[in-house]
């Protein structure tokens, strides 16, 4: 047989110069064309619409709005609360990290989960807790200490700029708490124990090596307080508005809530993103700064304990000032949810006599109510899915793949995170509005196309992590054994990073049912999500049902968690 | 005069998985001025804990501890100095200097806590630099350096003070081969120049031989013995020791009728002196190059697998049902299967070791 | 088994050549080791005899069957190829168990489930793990993840297996009873195996025969152990199979020198003929053929000397010429240890001559 005729009809003759088209490019590609559609349409969209009228460059709108008097304020509240936040939520963070992390403080690992808690609690239902307990006029606690103190006037107020400030704090100090937790936990001990041997005292230690090594761990949490805090809608929504304070993000929701979602407000919002945008670009920069600064190597040399301090006579206190803080931050806001969702009335003392299952009732009965559950676990679900796949995707091409262009693809997948929710919103519907011939508005797909666009990054990352742990070696061995490159992907590479990206749907899947910030500004008449459904009844002063409502979010939220933390724990070793 | 004694240091500790563990059993041991100690051993044996128990890291269960003639820990009287008032010097396996540091202030840390003034802290850095041959690199970071500068950088953070003494754990483990035998010797002359007397921790024989007057092999929490290099190779205590120094092989013998057979062997006797004390059941151990490999001396057997080694060959011979491990040099060779004779010119007799010892070895391995 | 055969192998990458027309042969049923520094194109060529490389030029062959062919265009697939391979960091699939990762290569290449069942735990049995057979390679320790790594080599190929510094991960115990392992292993069943390590001790422990590569990719030696041994051919092979003294030797007013720094010592010994003196010609010894001899005129000073167990390590300076010299312990005993400072007698012998 005659070479020429023999490569036919053998495979061993494969393409040799490797320009046949296969399944690497067809990924690549893939990858590229969703992320121009999910991410680039959108952002595009924003910066045309606020500087471009009728096709032609108009300025105008930008400047008005800059100018607007309400507008700068808003503004300066924003960075006056994030201001606060974080700044406060690095000291706390900071103060407990060490706490659990280096002492000899007992209940370390009760603690330590409890103080994750507020990571996975939706911050907006905290600010309704603590509305219910400290509102000016009517919070519980407020006529509980007027009744026993025989006092004129509330004594707190938690519709104030403080008021925002104490509870976005206490939602956002575990970013600190947990990035200077583990830092403390990787570090090296001996990094510490040479400074013993070289004369200093304990506290010295402290001051001179441990807090300066874990300080890149510090500033990354403070930079992530500050974004989310400049970005943040739910508390100051629900906290503000009854006293006319605005943020950024609130006022943007304002004006296109009150112009009835007419294009004009629209554009004026896009106007307004662009300012948001640009206050948290500036934060972004410096975080970028910051990080690249480098963070220390401080994670060498075999594993040991590091040697606890001692608090000896400090002990007791401390634990008890740890327990307090977790009850105000974690058992108050949960039990007054559901106690309020228990009671016939608002107002109502909270007594036995006064509870009934009547709210839960209703919602459970509400046609709204039901739809809104189940339009949150479609959109939820749909999104943790998709970005699942999609995340993975992205992730082999960059990981494994390496096309050029690659940086561009992760900048991509990424870029809409950092992008505040409401400016999102609008760019979401700037997009898919029929401007470029397809309408999705007052749908549930556009929730769901601004939710890809949301958390997109999540799974992106999770994923990503999980192949860098692939060594290629596991793949060629596969090669070696007779696989095909498609076998290869099948039978070792998706089973191996198949707990992170479940992981990665649950880390979708539950901050979206919780979502509010984008999809108040989506939602349409029979698209309303569970966070929006609360945030309405409270809006229309069905303060027991909202907080009913709410309490069913809480149960299944702590569900879903403890499923998460189940199949991670139970992840096979890579 | 002693500089370190330890009497009946006693450590446990509980562990979940696996109970209670005396991690240190009774040490009994006293340290000379300008000594270079070395505790040897694998890990698990309770060496590291020792040395963190001299520093003042860990607790004592029992016994005391003197450094310098004073005392730093006793149990039974509660007295206890914390590690920063023991005056020692310090150098760790992971390097442990301090990246936002650069080297001047790594070293003048210690100087730095004594409130010491500005140009004496100048000079003493200066010269601890000069010793351990950093000039010049005052304004570096430690990430900028390599293993190699920044095992120097602690070490001239730890002799800056000028300390009796230094304890030096695992500090060459981290290096590549080549850097770890210099570092060795530049470590001997830094003793030489300054004094100071050396606890050196570490499971590589051939650094602990290299380095140290005397040594300290234990294994499994206790100490097994102590004593020169010389003499710890040359006259082994038990079989543990006789395999941990060195090169050894070892043939399971069977004492009849005033002969040593090699088990598997029931005819040929081997040509061994039997000691006095001799059981019916016993351990020959030899070094591999103390074994005479010639055509018509001693045992008769053959040659089984030659392996050519650069400075030597090496030859695996069969004794009985076992194998003995032979090297010679170059100039005596045999084949592969060529007929041969052995003899142990320096036979060394051991009692068999009992299964309850292999576990206890094999649990602690799991701690 | 089979015969592997690799000829005028080009990779590059870039400007900057791997390997360049690499020639190499492996005799069938042997056990061939490729040892050179780190980057100088071993796993390069590995990669490219599995087919997850492509070489620019060349002909790889195992029997008589063509993998690659730059000419011809012919360039099997990895899948495709047979080849047995373990991996440094043993690749051993995690999410597998040890039976069913055995079990793999027979499953694509979709031999009978109880032919296979058989093969696998025979493989295992080979390599001592058959009561490891249900664990998660999570559970075993890398020496034995190692072996799982080996059976399933074992069973992917019964012609040729690659080891890419398969015992490097190890401890030093633990590699040396590998090495006995891989050794029987092969001894049974004649796979041709072809060993790739920096390490030239495991190398020379394990190896039929040995292959020496250069820093630029290039050959420098290949021969049984012994060869390679008594008789590097090179400056690099001499060096890098061991402890090496290289000292200039020099020739004026027709007499020869060897040069310690600025000293001349004249070396009375015959020297091949065909040395070109004019070229610079170094003398290359190892430690252990440096023998004490009082009576020798060629005069050292002892800086150092070491204790190490089996033998003494001294560095004696010859003029100003550091020399490492190595004597075994029982001669030690026997002819007196050499203080530090004291002068000696030097006797060198079986010296080597190379050009450079």
């Amino acid at each position: 047989m005659s070479y020429f005729s023999r490569r036919k009809n053998n495979r061993d003759l494969a393409a040799i110069d490797g320009r046949h088209f296969g399944l690497d490019q067809a990924m690549t590609g893939l990858s590229f064309i969703l992320l121009a559609v999910i991410v680039v349409i959108p952002v595009f969209m924003i910066i045309y619409h606020a500087f471009f009228f009728e096709g032609k460059f108009s300025p105008e709108l930008f400047s008005t709005q800059l100018l607007d008097k309400d507008n700068l304020a808003s503004m300066w509240n924003t960075i006056k609360i994030a201001f606060w936040v974080t700044l406060l939520g690095t000291i706390v963070g900071v103060f407990y990290a060490w706490l659990l992390g280096r002492s000899d403080i007992p209940a370390k690992g009760l603690m330590r989960a409890l103080f994750n808690i507020p990571y996975m609690f939706p911050p907006f239902l905290g600010a309704m807790a603590w509305d219910l307990l400290l509102n000016g006029r009517s919070g519980y606690l407020n006529r509980w200490l007027m009744d026993v103190f025989h006092l004129s006037k509330a004594p707190f107020n938690i519709n104030s700029l403080g008021g925002i400030v104490f509870v976005e704090l206490s939602y956002y100090f575990p970013f600190v708490f947990m990035q200077v937790v583990s830092a403390l936990e990787r570090m090296d001990p001996t990094l510490e124990e040479s400074a013993r041997i070289a004369g200093a005292k304990q506290t010295t230690v402290i001051r001179k090596i441990t807090l300066p090594l874990v300080l890149p761990a510090i500033s990354a949490g403070a930079l992530l307080i500050l974004i989310s805090s400049l970005a943040h809608f739910g508390v100051p929504s629900i906290l503000g508005f009854s006293q006319g304070i605005y943020t950024l993000p609130t006022r943007i929701y304002a004006v296109i809530s009150r112009s009835g979602g007419s294009f004009d407000g629209i554009r004026q919002g896009a106007a307004l993103s662009i300012m948001l945008v640009l206050v948290v670009a500036i934060a972004l920069v410096i975080q970028k700064k910051v990080l690249s600064s480098g963070s220390y190597d401080i994670i060498k040399g075999k594993s040991m304990r590091p040697t606890l301090i001692k608090l000896r006579g400090a002990k007791l206190p401390l634990f008890l000032l740890a327990v307090l803080t977790l009850i105000f931050i974690v058992i108050v806001p949960l039990a007054m949810i559901f106690l309020v969702g228990l009671v016939k009335a608002y107002g109502l003392p909270l007594i036995p006599e006064n509870f009934t299952l009547a709210n839960y009732v209703k919602v459970f009965s509400s046609s709204g109510t039901l739809d809104s559950i189940r339009n949150s676990l479609f959109v939820s679900i749909s999104a943790g899915i998709i970005c699942m796949f999609l995340g993975t995707l992205i992730a082999y091409v960059v990981q494994k793949i390496r096309p050029k262009g690659k940086g561009v693809l992760e900048v991509l997948s990424v870029l809409p995170y950092s992008i505040p929710g409401t400016v999102l919103a609008i760019g979401v519907i700037l997009a898919w509005s029929g401007d470029l011939g397809l309408n999705l508005y007052n749908t549930i797909w556009i929730i769901l196309v601004a939710y890809l666009a949301r958390y997109l990054s999540f799974s992106m990352k999770t994923s990503s992590a999980a192949l860098l742990q692939v060594h290629p070696s596991l793949e060629e061995a596969a090669r070696t054994c007779g696989a095909s490159h498609t076998e290869s992907l099948k039978d070792i590479t998706l089973p191996l990073i198949r707990p992170a990206m479940v992981s990665g749907f649950f880390l979708i899947f539950l901050p979206a049912m919780r979502e509010v910030t984008t999809s108040v500004l989506l939602y349409g008449p029979y698209t309303r999500t569970l966070g929006v459904q609360i945030y309405s009844l409270r809006d229309a002063g069905m303060m027991p049902q909202a907080a009913a409502l709410g309490s069913v979010a809480i149960v299944l939220i702590i569900i879903c968690n403890t499923i998460v933390t189940q199949i991670t724990k139970d992840r096979k070793g890579v | 005069m002693e500089q370190i004694v330890l009497r009946h240091v006693t450590k446990k500790f509980t562990t979940k998985t696996l109970g209670d563990i005396v991690a240190v059993d009774d040490f009994n041991l006293s340290v000379e001025e300008g000594e270079c100690f070395s505790f040897l051993g694998p890990s698990g044996c309770g060496k590291s804990t020792t040395l963190r128990m001299i520093a003042g890291f860990e607790d004592l269960t029992e016994g005391e501890i003197e450094l310098c003639g004073k005392p730093v820990s006793i149990k039974s009287k509660n007295l206890y100095v914390p590690p920063e008032n023991r005056g020692l010097g310090m150098v760790f396996q992971a390097f442990a200097v301090w990246p936002h540091m650069n080297v001047f202030e790594n070293v003048a840390f210690p100087l730095r806590l004594q409130k010491m003034n500005r140009t004496d802290i100048e000079r003493k850095v200066k010269e601890a630099l000069h010793h351990t041959s950093l000039d010049g690199l005052e304004t570096t970071y430690p990430s900028d350096l390599s293993g190699g500068q920044q095992q120097r950088i602690a070490l001239a953070r730890a002799i800056v003070t000028q300390p009796k003494v230094m304890l030096l754990d695992e500090p060459l483990s981290n290096l590549d081969p080549k850097l770890r035998e210099t570092m060795r010797f530049e470590i001997k002359e830094l003793q030489k120049k300054l004094g100071f007397t050396i606890i050196f921790v570490t499971h590589d024989q051939s650094e602990a031989m290299a380095i140290s007057d005397r040594m300290m092999v234990c294994d499994m929490g206790k100490i097994m013995q102590i004593d020169t290099p010389e003499n710890l190779y040359n006259k082994p205590i038990n079989r543990f020791v006789h395999s941990f120094l060195g090169e050894s092989t070892f043939l399971n013998v069977v004492v009849r009728d005033g002969k040593v057979y090699a088990e598997g062997d029931d005819e040929q006797p081997l040509d061994l002196t039997i000691p006095g004390d001799a059981a019916e059941r016993m351990v020959v151990a030899s070094r591999p190059n103390a074994i005479a490999l010639t055509q018509d001396e001693g045992y008769q057997t053959f040659v089984e697998k030659r392996i050519f080694l650069t400075d030597r060959t090496e030859y695996i011979i069969p004794v009985g049902s076992q194998q003995l491990k032979v090297q010679t040099p170059h100039r005596i060779s045999f084949r592969e299967g060529e007929r041969c004779c052995v003899r142990l010119l320096e036979p060394m007799w051991y009692p068999m070791e009992d299964e309850a010892a292999e576990k206890e070895r094999m649990r602690r391995q799991l701690v | 088994m089979a015969k592997v055969r690799f000829e005028d192998i080009t990779f590059r990458y870039g400007n900057h050549y791997v390997l360049k027309n690499f020639s190499l042969e492996v005799e069938s049923g042997q056990i061939m080791c490729l040892v050179g520094p780190s980057g100088c194109g071993k796993t390069t060529l590995v990669r490219c005899l599995l087919g997850l490389g492509k070489p620019e030029t060349g002909e790889i062959y195992v029997g008589d069957r063509c993998l690659f062919s730059a000419k011809r265009r012919v360039n099997v697939p990895a899948e495709r190829r047979n080849i047995g391979i373990v991996f440094q960091d043993y690749a051993v699939w995690p999410h597998m168990t040890v039976k069913e990762n055995v079990l793999y290569p027979m499953k694509k290449r979709k031999v009978p489930k109880a032919e296979a069942e058989k093969r696998a735990m025979h493989a295992l049995d080979q390599v001592n793990m058959r009561e490891y057979a249900n664990h998660l390679p999570s559970q075993l320790s890398g020496g034995q993840q190692q072996r799982v790594a080996i059976a399933r080599a074992l069973v992917g190929s019964e012609d040729l297996i690659v080891m890419d510094e398969p015992i490097t991960n190890l401890d030093a115990k633990l590699r040396e009873q590998m090495l006995a392992e891989i050794r029987e292993i092969q001894r049974t069943i004649g796979t041709t195996i072809l060993y790739i390590t920096h390490d030239q001790q495991s190398a020379l422990q394990l190896c039929d025969k040995m292959a020496i590569m250069q820093q630029d990719g290039s050959l420098c030696q290949v021969g049984t152990d012994e060869d390679i041994i008594l008789r590097p051919e090179s400056r690099f092979a001499f060096e890098f199979i061991g402890v090496s003294n290289f000292i200039p030797v020099v020739r004026q007013n027709g007499r020869c020198y060897l040069q310690g720094g600025k000293e001349l010592i004249p070396w009375e010994e015959p020297i091949p003929e065909d040395l070109d003196l004019t070229k610079k010609v170094e003398l290359g010894i190892r430690p252990n053929d440096i023998v004490f001899d009082p009576a020798s005129p060629i005069r050292g000073k002892v800086k150092r000397s070491v204790f190490l167990g089996s033998e003494y390590d001294y560095f004696v300076l010859l003029g100003e010429k550091e020399l490492r010299v190595q004597q075994s312990t029982l001669d030690a005993i026997q002819y007196g240890i050499v203080k530090e400072g004291s002068e000696i007698g030097l006797r060198l012998l079986n010296p080597r001559y190379y050009e450079s």
